[in-house]
Parts: structure tokens; sequence; C-alpha cells
């Protein structure tokens, strides 16, 4: 007969208590009193049907295994519903958390291509999602609409506002950006 | 004479994928004396299940930047999307906090704007119960829509509940409520209140987690032996509509249930045309509920 439990001994090198502390620092300081019920995991409909498991995050977070929650792929599964952080009986917000570990990922280097594109349209155009095809011009024509939304891309001073934010936040450098890209057409 | 005026929010999706969703809200408002005030140069909102999840600096700032653009017409903001609404909101929060706001207005030191925490956002659903009301909304309707329908709400409008006006999260009834008014029959299906699976980043870098998510809710719409299924929520549209295209070419599943946005429904509602309200742009055929209702594409 085999324990269904995983017994693992966590190496003293591995861990790093400021993980915690970031997360206290960011607002985040009630996942502390997190009793490991369970009731994110149970509540997750991401879980459900991967390995994502939301409890064992928050306690490898807690534990300081930062390395390890933040190159974890399962940290990107997540759908951001809320669900956890209704049902949560310590009032843990436990989806603001995941975000922020996120952004910490990010940080370190994790960060899905698909994710980068994202932004680099985002910076581009100030749309995360642009016309970037002459097709939705087109639709918007036969439904009666301007081709163009009366956003961003109708006002190229609004896309260097948000290049302005952009360039102030560092986010080009955090998703990779590079300069060259800039005039490219999308 | 306009008695309802808002910034009108579009965000990203609206106008540059699901522009119906847009041309059919800007037909109905005026029945409902609603003035739609654009928000020029208004950006993505940013995505809050994307861009946040990178930098939160960055989703704050932009969405400030959205929130100043509404503030200059002086005017709280209509918004149709639930994860434009999660931003919105979130940045109406967030930035009540006046260390947060200073810091934040600094980033956007050289744009030209400044947000002053002098206006909030409203989602579709809200502006329709609390503004103008089902009985308002009754009026309008010329011709009654009789068929079955399942709701499907989306997280974002109802969570985090603290940050939003209902008081539950649960049995959330407005959006069945409206939808009655306009002569539709409410259909109770399992997990009605689970999310689509396109939010978190999920739809870009995980398309198969996403769809195997939409694809339980579909089944269990099936099951519920609906017409239709109806949403408030431009990026849960996308998912139920080309994601069950993308859901039956994946899982080898054949769903065919007709997709509509609630101002679509209420379109159709107060004497519009299905064309008008951009029915023959969607990826699933909408026209066997049209059929039921005695009407074609």
């Amino acid at each position: 007969m085999t324990l269904l439990i995983d017994r693992r001994v966590i190496n003293g090198s591995k861990i790093d208590g400021k993980l915690a502390d970031d997360m206290t620092k960011a607002g985040l300081d009630r996942i502390r009193s997190c009793i490991q019920c369970g009731t994110c995991t149970g509540s997750c409909p991401a879980g459900r049907r991967t390995a994502y498991r939301t409890r064992q995050l928050i306690r490898k977070a807690l534990l300081g295994l930062r390395e390890e929650v933040l190159s974890d792929p399962n940290l990107w599964l997540c759908s951001t519903c809320g669900t956890c952080t209704e049902r949560c009986p310590r009032k843990i917000d436990v989806t603001e958390a995941i975000l922020y570990l996120r952004n910490l990922s990010c940080q370190a280097g994790y960060m899905r291509p698909e994710h980068q594109g994202v932004s680099h349209k985002l910076i581009e155009t100030g749309h995360a999602v642009p016309i970037d095809d002459p097709k939705w011009s087109k639709m918007r024509e036969e439904l009666g609409l301007d081709p163009l939304p009366p956003t961003v891309h109708s006002y190229p001073k609004a896309v260097k506002e948000i290049q302005h934010i952009i360039k102030q936040t560092g986010f080009d450098k955090l998703v990779n950006y590079k300069e060259s890209k800039k005039d490219g057409k999308t | 004479m306009v008695k309802h005026r808002y910034s009108f929010f579009l965000g990203c999706v609206i106008p540059n994928r699901l522009p119906q969703i847009e041309a059919a809200t800007r037909l109905i408002a005026p029945k409902l004396d609603i003035e739609l005030v654009e928000m020029k140069g208004a950006s993505c909102c940013p995505a809050p299940g994307v861009i946040k999840s990178f930098d939160k600096d960055t989703w704050l700032s932009i969405t400030a930047r959205n929130l100043a653009i509404a503030e200059e017409n002086g005017l709280d903001i209509l918004v149709l999307c639930n994860g434009c609404y999660g931003t919105l909101i979130a940045g109406v929060h967030d930035l009540k906090d006046p260390v947060t706001l200073k810091r934040i207005n600094k980033i956007l030191k050289g744009t030209g704007h400044q947000f002053q925490g002098k206006i909030t956002a409203k989602h579709l659903v809200e502006v329709l119960y609390n503004d103008i009301g089902k009985e308002a909304i009754e009026e309008t309707v010329v011709n009654p829509i009789d068929a079955r329908f399942a709701i499907h709400i989306g997280c974002h409008l109802l969570k985090p509940s603290d940050i939003r006006p209902w008081g539950v999260v649960e049995d959330f009834t407005l959006v069945d409520e409206l939808v009655e008014a306009l002569g539709g029959t409410i259909v109770d299906y399992k997990l009605k209140d689970m999310c689509c699976g396109a939010g978190g980043g999920l739809r870009s870098a995980e398309l198969e987690v996403s769809l195997d998510m939409v694809r339980e809710k579909l089944e269990a719409m099936k099951q519920a032996k609906i017409d239709a299924m109806v949403n408030v929520c431009n990026f849960c549209h996308l998912q139920f509509d080309l994601g069950q295209m993308q859901a039956n070419k994946h899982f080898g599943t054949d769903y065919q249930i007709p997709v509509l946005y609630y101002t679509q429904l209420l379109g159709l509602a107060q004497g519009f045309t299905p064309k008008q309200m951009g029915l023959d742009k969607h990826y699933i055929s909408v026209a066997p509920f049209l059929e039921k209702i005695g009407m074609s594409v």
C-alpha cells in the first residue's frame, strides 16, 4: 500500500521568505491567515479540468518557494472568474494574489509568447485587439458604422499617449517590445 | 427628450471584432431616451485578465486615462463588456486611495489627462435595470419574443462583489428579468453561474482549456432545450459564438446554439430587423431561433 501523499522535504536553500512579505506589502496581507481548507480549489472551474490547484499555489507562495511558483505554467490557467475570492472563509483575495504572482512571474521572465503578442498590439495601436485586417472595417460599414471606431484608431495622438504611459512604467521592456517594430503596421 | 446621458466605452472586441453589438446598442439607445456620448481616443480598458496579469501599474494607468476621458465629458461611463466593466470599476475603486491616485496621475503627466475621481462606470445591466427600468423597456416592445432562453451572466459583472452594486453574487436575476420584459421564457440549466472560460488570458494562450470550459456550458444549455442563449458581455459572446465553432472542431461536437447579446434581442423586440442587429454576422447560425419567432435573417 502506498501513501497518497508524497512526502517532500523542503530544502532550506529554496525558501525565499520575502515572497510572503512582498505579497503582504502589496495589500495581500490576509494571505497569511490561509488555513488550507481548499475551498478555492474546490470552487475553481479551471482546476476541475487541469492540474491547476489554487490551494497548492498559495501554500507554496507562503512557504517561499518563489522560483517554483513563478515558473509554474499552472499559474496561467486561472480564468480570473473570482469564485475562490468570493468563497474564501478567511476573506483572502485569492484572485488578486494570483494576478500579483503573475506580475512577478513576468518580471522573472516567464511570459507566454501569445501574451507578449497581445501586449505588443496594445503598445502599437492602443487596442489589445485592434482592427488588423480591412475585413473588420468593411463589416463595420455594412452595419452602418464608421469604418474606424472613435477610439485610439481614429486619433493617432491618443496612441502616442498610450505609448507615453508604457515608457513611464517600463511595460515595453517587460514584454520584450523592440523599438524597431514601432512603425510596423498591424 | 434625452434623459439619460453616458460616456460610451467601446473597448476592443466590440468595435474591432463584434461591431454588430455596437450597431445594435446605438440603435436601441434612442428608444430608451439614452444618449451615447463618444469617448474620443479611448483605448483598450486594458483587459483585466491579460494586461493586469502582466503589470498592474500599466493596467491602472491606462485605465485612469480612459476614466479621465469620461470625466472630461462630465458623464459616467456606460460599458457593454464585463471585462472592461471589471477593469473600469476596479480602477475607480483603486484610485479612491489618494496616494495611488497621485502616483498614477504622475504617470499620466504628459498625456494631457488627469483623473480626479468624479465619475464611475456602469454596466449596461445597471443602466437598463436601475436607470431606465423594466417598465420603460417593456413600453418599447412592439414585437414580443416568445422563445426559451438560457442566460449567461459572466463573472466580472458580479465579482469581486465588494466593489459591485448588486448585493448578491449568486442567484442574480436581473438579466433574466430584462429578457422576460421582452416576452422571453428563462430556462434554468446546470452551471448557470460558471465562467465561459475566455478570461484570464486563457483564450489567447490556453485555448484548449478555454474551449473545454465553454463546451461544458454548451452541453448543459443543450440539455435544457433552449432556442438561444443571451449574454451581457461581448467577450463571453465571442467565446460562445466563435468558441462554439472552435469547440465543435476541436472536440468533434455539433452544438448549434444561437448566441445573442442582450441589445440585439432588445432590438428585435423593438421592431428592428435581424440584419440591423447584425444577426447575419454570427459564426453559429441564428436562423433556427429566428424561424422559431417567425423571422428570417
